[in-house]
């Protein structure tokens, strides 16, 4: 039997690979993806809640978050292209104009 | 023409033009120079003279006005309401006011009179001068400052006449400002005053502090002269130090012991100033103020003591070095300290009155000699060495005559007005102390003595310079002659009213400012005043008559004299080295002090080292280590906002 503390787990499993990608990767389209894990797991979350409480809610905030995730990855993928274009790398270490 | 005036202002009005003439002309003076200062143009002495000399000539008729309207009255003095209310604190209410009483008209006739006729030289004697518009602009706010100081009903409105001169003369000493030793000597008279003026101060806060804790119900006007005579007795335990300290400010504002060395060197001025200011009113400005508190003065001998002996050592001090100089504005400048050392000798002694009496010839004579000696200077271009000039009297006859009739009166020289006034000084002094009656005699002789040496070596006598020079020689311009001679009329006239009842006369001056005045009485019988007065006036005209003998006849005797008597010579040549002295012991000190400690240490390594800059450094240094935390590098950012997050889910769920 599956239950929800499952699903739950797997999606905190996902989370958390995620965060670490984006906190030890220097390829910024790697630390992209991770994102999009992150994302996922966050509409896993959503998905599974739906369905144990019997409410349609959470499956429409899950659309939202696609939509939006869509639009994000287009201007993510935009910035990444101009950065490409203006400094030659795709490694986020290498961009450290904002240094105090 | 009084009603015509007085059917469209009050009288307490009519007062207050004494103070808005002089006022007004330094303002449009002053705004006309600044003026013509921006745009590079000339003034039209015209106008100039026109608001220069018309102030203070309209303030004297005011003045006169007054006086003779208040003779009508039996009281003679008035207290017009006031202006504005200056301070207002919970318990200290202080009101601009004037008060006209018998001492303050006498007062502001001096100095409107004589102001008026030192005006009128100065448009002679300054007419070349590019300063013309800014030089009138100057006198004419000192006379107001002047002004203000001897009508001020409370003790805080004299105190801004009181700096306002001392402002003023500054001004004026450095009026060439462009050479440097003027300027320098106008920075040295400041700072002298200052000196004073701390002392003066003190006594002030001295008054309120006492009174204050006395909790009277005094309206909260404290420094009102009315109020501090009404309650002079809550002031006795602190009558001497505040006498004292009043009395320190004004040795410095009036050249006395120890405060006198501003005095010649403020004759870096024009002439016309060195009469006004340092000579005939500014100077006289701490013998009023001390006449003006007789009542206090009066509550304590030790106080008393101090100033008569002061005032002898002053008056005997001044007058050996006047001996010597060879500059002719700097032997005058001793002789008024001098003179004034006498004033206060009077005052030490309970008579009042004589000192204001003396104030008041000394004013004529002292700015007749002044002026006399600017005639001088102008006609020689600016040679100031009496050894430099003699048998002037030829070229110059006006101002030879007025300035013999001005030194005849400074000796004691009967009838003339020094005669009554010094008389009267050292007949109340030979009543109260033999010793320093002995001293002012002294003095007096030297006096004489030193102005018909001066005499003698400037008008008569074989002439040391070359026929050309001499020839060059004029008598001044009738805008400068004219005053001379209404100063001659008033040194010779000036002192018949005051004639002691022992030589005839209602000493009325006496009975004039018996009224306001704190009075002394003497024992001394008539004989004895005749008797008296006519020692000390043989004593003067002997040494006047040997004076004048030597100077203009033999002026090989004194070199002999010189040559038994080397040290002494050398010594007061040099002034008793009394400038030397303070350099030394006051000046480097202080120097040293302020450049080594304050300087160096407090200002450079506490102040803007640890404090100015510390600031600054801690900001940088912690500065730095915070940015550390900025490294551009995003995903620190993140690590460091993770961390932040579960922290603060740590804190919310537990």
């Amino acid at each position: 039997m599956i239950t929800l503390n499952h699903y739950l787990v797997l999606a905190t499993l996902l989370f958390s690979i995620g965060v670490f990608g984006v906190v030890t990767r220097r390829n910024v389209l790697i630390i992209f993806m991770s994102i999009e894990l992150m994302l996922s797991s966050v509409n896993l979350v959503f998905l599974s809640f739906s369905r144990f409480l019997g409410q349609v809610d959470g499956q429409v905030f899950v659309l939202f978050v696609l939509v939006v995730a869509a639009a994000e990855a287009a201007v993510g993928l935009g910035i990444i292209v101009a950065l490409f274009r203006n400094r030659q790398t795709v490694y986020v270490d290498e961009v450290k104009i904002l240094r105090g | 023409m009084l009603q015509w005036v007085l059917q469209y202002i009050s009288f307490e009005t009519f007062v207050w033009m004494i103070l808005a003439f002089p006022l007004f002309g330094a303002v449009v003076n002053g705004l006309r120079s600044l003026v013509a200062a921006v745009r590079k143009k000339e003034t039209s002495h015209f106008v100039t003279i026109l608001f220069g000399c018309g102030a203070p000539v309209l303030s004297f008729v005011v003045v006169a006005t007054v006086f003779v309207v208040l003779l009508g009255f039996t009281s003679h003095s008035m207290v017009t309401g006031p202006l504005f209310q200056w301070a207002l604190l919970d318990d200290l209410i202080i009101d601009i006011g004037l008060k006209i009483d018998p001492l303050s008209l006498v007062m502001a006739s001096v100095i409107t009179g004589v102001g008026s006729l030192i005006h009128i030289y100065s448009v002679g004697y300054m007419g070349h001068d590019k300063g013309f518009t800014r030089y009138f602009s100057y006198l004419n706010l000192f006379l107001f400052f002047m002004l203000v100081l001897v009508l001020a009903d409370s003790l805080v409105f004299l105190f801004v006449g009181w700096e306002g001169v001392g402002l003023c003369s500054y001004l004026l000493i450095g009026f060439w400002f462009e050479d440097e030793e003027k300027a320098k000597a106008g920075k040295k008279a400041f700072v002298v005053n200052r000196i004073g003026d701390a002392g003066f101060l003190l006594g002030l806060f001295l008054i309120y502090v006492t009174l204050k804790s006395a909790n009277l119900d005094l309206g909260g006007d404290f420094f009102n002269f009315d109020t501090l005579k009404g309650y002079a007795h809550v002031l006795i335990p602190v009558a001497t130090p505040v006498c004292l300290l009043l009395f320190f400010g004004a040795c410095g504002k009036s050249a006395q012991i120890p405060l006198y060395v501003w005095l010649p060197d403020a004759m870096a001025g024009p002439t016309p100033v060195s009469a006004l200011i340092h000579a005939a009113t500014m100077v006289t400005a701490g013998v009023y103020m001390v006449a003006r508190l007789s009542f206090l003065y009066t509550l304590t001998p030790t106080a008393m003591s101090v100033v008569a002996i002061i005032g002898a050592a002053t008056a005997l001090f001044a007058a050996t070095i006047g001996l010597l100089q060879n500059d002719i504005k700097k032997i005058l400048a001793y002789s008024t300290i001098s003179q004034l050392g006498y004033m206060f000798l009077a005052l030490g002694v309970g008579a009042f009155h004589a000192a204001i009496f003396h104030l008041m010839t000394h004013a004529f004579f002292k700015a007749l000699l002044f002026l006399g000696s600017g005639s001088v200077i102008h006609a020689m271009h600016g040679e100031q060495d009496i050894r430099k000039y003699g048998g002037l009297s030829k070229r110059m006859p006006i101002t030879t005559w007025t300035f013999v009739i001005a030194s005849l009166a400074i000796a004691g020289i009967f009838p003339l007005a020094g005669f009554f006034s010094k008389d009267a000084i050292l007949w109340h002094t030979y009543n109260s102390n033999i010793i320093l009656w002995g001293v002012g005699f002294a003095g007096a002789g030297l006096t004489a003595f030193y102005m018909f040496r001066l005499i003698g070596l400037t008008f008569f006598g074989e002439s040391n310079m070359d026929e050309a020079t001499l020839r060059k020689v004029h008598e001044s311009p009738p805008s400068m002659a004219v005053p001379l001679l209404l100063l001659a009329v008033l040194s010779i006239a000036g002192g018949w009213i005051g004639i002691p009842e022992a030589m005839g006369g209602s000493d009325y001056f006496h009975h004039w400012l018996g009224e306001v005045l704190a009075y002394t009485p003497v024992h001394g019988s008539h004989t004895e005043e005749l008797v008296l007065g006519g020692v000390s006036f043989l004593w003067a005209a002997h040494f006047a008559i040997i004076a004048w003998m030597i100077y203009s006849q033999k002026r090989d005797w004194p070199t002999r004299v010189v040559e038994k008597f080397r040290r002494l010579y050398w010594l007061i040549y040099n002034k008793y080295f009394v400038d030397e002295i303070y350099d030394v012991c006051v000046i480097r000190p202080i120097r040293n002090v302020s450049e080594r400690f304050f300087w160096k240490i407090s200002d450079a390594i506490l102040i803007d080292g640890l404090l100015v800059h510390g600031t600054g450094r801690a900001v940088q240094f912690f500065g730095r280590i915070l940015s550390a935390v900025q490294s551009g590098v995003v995903q620190l950012y993140l690590t460091l906002f993770l961390l932040g997050a579960v922290l603060l889910l740590w804190k919310i769920l537990y």
